[in-house]
């Protein structure tokens, strides 16, 4: 209190008798601020460059995706995974599709689960690589940035290559995928293949010693892995931490256990383990899908053709099979009206998504739809030590903090 | 740690409290009594032999039909270091829908029982700072509920009943 009027009385301001005087500025960072990269709200209260508390709003883009799934047939939500983690599309196309299949207990063929790892850790590395760059980008280095999205295009022509599209992918069906590579996808992959590791470790020549990103990122931002534990940190945020927890490892899903790969940990959680964490897995995703692209090679004759689980009642069939058999053109309008009965059950599925745990708690009761669907959303669930993450830093570590977890407003709010 | 230690152990310990004992798709799932959650997240967080120190997820589901029981609040959790992991659930009425909240132990809880309560209505106790987090503050029903049909009921313009949409189809 001295300290004020000390002030005051500097200043030569005269305040009523009994006022008192707010010593912290509040700042709104967001909703639509350029260094939110989504549609989110910082609340910010600071006593000068220092952020005293920080409160997140969320909410901005909620689309109810839980509410509507609940009135759909089961392939008509996969539109809806889509738009969680937009970043990486497939990831939650495939994570969803396995869902299904755990409970309609569908048993998908190596080479189907090879083709997912391989669309999987593309969608990582895109994942990753926006990430990283754009934190680079909040760091005041652009050129990283602009180097990289080149080789995110090389990826987005795979998908393209596959599905038709590129960003919100629907790739994918229950059971395995709509067609099969063909040798386009498998060019552009090699291509990628061969790109994309040179132009990767120039991104980190850049970045990785550079003084000004390592003296943003180093000690800003840290939590430790018990906290992080706490708050329900999965995926590269808690890894950075120093907790070796990956889906892909613990309960291996898509035959993830075929492969061989390592877990990127860091120490400290702070901003650079976390961009040192998904540099890491960006290689590591590049080795599995060597592995993987290794495997599918050893496919012969009818082999080398299967790409999808046979399951009728959730597959398309053929469309020339539709035009000239009864079976296929009564299963083709039960499977596009939505009139195939799901078992009753209850199912949790995850997959490692580029954020974390990416859960599906499916309930039927044995309707057409879900009775009720959940995502668990990492970055919503970790969002949340935010506040704690940044308390007693300046207003640049907010910035820098919020691009080195990730946050995906899709995601978030769902 | 199998799922039959684990149903053992509970079972000792909250006796008759606990029911329900199932394990669908691999995952111990079990019913415990709503006023018993904290303890039995608690015993489950201490107890070495357990040392279920990660929530997973919180949810709701709301089973209209089933009355005096209509909210389910249902729990993940997993044991990150042998690799476990299982749910319960609490069920509750709909006409008091209050049950203690889990922010206590786990941080992670905070905007999933915020969540909860923005689209059911699930009162948790002891959360610091229980709002709406999706949706705006002067809403005044639960959206997830039930009760509301995900289209609008009063549009003509859309009755289709073939296509499953408006009329009685709900």
């Amino acid at each position: 209190m001295a300290i004020i009027e000390e002030q005051v009385q500097n200043n030569n301001i005269k305040l009523p008798d009994g006022s008192i005087e707010k010593t912290t500025t509040t700042l709104n960072l967001g909703p639509t601020h350029p260094a939110t990269h989504g549609v989110f709200q910082n609340i910010l209260e600071v006593d000068g460059e220092r952020i005293v508390s920080a409160e997140q709003t969320i909410g901005y883009i909620h689309r109810a995706f839980e509410k509507i799934a609940e009135r759909r047939p089961l392939y008509q939500i996969t539109p809806l995974t889509d738009r969680l983690n937009y970043c990486s599309s497939p990831l939650n196309n495939m994570g969803w599709h396995m869902t299904c299949e755990k409970l309609l207990g569908i048993k998908t063929p190596k080479r189907v689960d090879y083709l997912r790892v391989i669309i999987m850790e593309l969608a990582r590395i895109s994942d990753h690589l926006i990430c990283n760059s754009i934190m680079i980008v909040d760091a005041g280095g652009f050129t990283p940035f602009l180097y990289l999205m080149e080789y995110r295009e090389l990826i987005y022509e795979i998908y393209e290559e596959i599905c038709g599209s590129r960003l919100t992918t629907n790739i994918g069906r229950i059971g395995g995928f709509e067609r099969n590579f063909n040798s386009t996808v498998w060019g552009k992959l090699e291509k990628f293949l061969r790109e994309y590791p040179k132009a990767l470790k120039e991104f980190e020549a850049l970045t990785q010693r550079n003084r000004i990103v390592m003296d943003r990122c180093i000690g800003s931002g840290p939590i430790s892995a018990e906290r992080a534990l706490n708050y329900g940190f999965t995926g590269p945020n808690l890894r950075a931490a120093g907790v070796d927890y990956d889906v892909r490892v613990h309960t291996p899903y898509s035959s993830y256990e075929d492969f061989d790969f390592n877990i990127p940990v860091g120490t400290t959680g702070d901003c650079y383990d976390r961009y040192l964490v998904r540099n890491g897995e960006m290689w590591e995703s590049l080795k599995i899908i060597n592995q993987a692209y290794q495997k599918i090679q050893q496919f012969k004759g009818a082999d080398a053709e299967i790409f999808h689980a046979d399951a009728p009642d959730y597959y398309l069939p053929e469309k020339a099979d539709v035009y000239t058999s009864m079976e296929a053109l009564i299963y083709h309008f039960k499977i596009v009206m939505g009139e195939t009965e799901i078992p009753k059950g209850e199912v949790y599925h995850s997959v490692e998504g580029a954020n974390g745990e990416l859960g599906f708690y499916l309930i039927s009761d044995g309707g057409r739809t879900p009775y009720r669907l959940h995502f668990r959303r990492p970055c919503f669930i970790y969002y949340q030590a935010y506040s704690e993450m940044t308390k007693g830093a300046m207003i640049s570590d907010a910035i820098i903090v919020m691009s080195s977890l990730n946050l995906i407003a899709g995601e978030m709010d769902a | 740690m199998t799922n039959e230690t684990i149903q053992q152990k509970i079972q000792d310990k909250f006796g008759e409290s606990v029911r329900g004992f199932e394990t669908p798709y691999g995952m111990l799932t079990f019913e415990i009594a709503a006023d018993k959650n904290i303890e039995l997240l608690q015993y489950l967080y201490d107890e070495p032999d357990l040392a279920f120190r990660f929530l997973t997820d919180v949810t709701v589901v709301h089973y209209p039909d089933d009355k005096g029981r209509e909210l389910a609040i249902v729990y993940h959790l997993h044991n990150l270091v042998d690799n476990v992991r299982f749910r319960f659930k609490c069920f509750i009425d709909i006409n008091k829908p209050e049950i203690n909240s889990a922010t206590v132990l786990f941080e992670s809880a905070n905007w999933q029982e915020r969540e909860a309560y923005d689209f059911y209505g699930v009162i948790f106790k002891g959360h610091p700072n229980l709002k709406r987090i999706m949706n705006v503050e002067e809403m005044d029903y639960f959206p997830m509920r039930k009760e509301f049909p995900l289209e609008d009921q009063s549009r003509t313009d859309k009755d289709d009943e073939m296509f499953g949409r408006g009329g009685s189809v709900n």
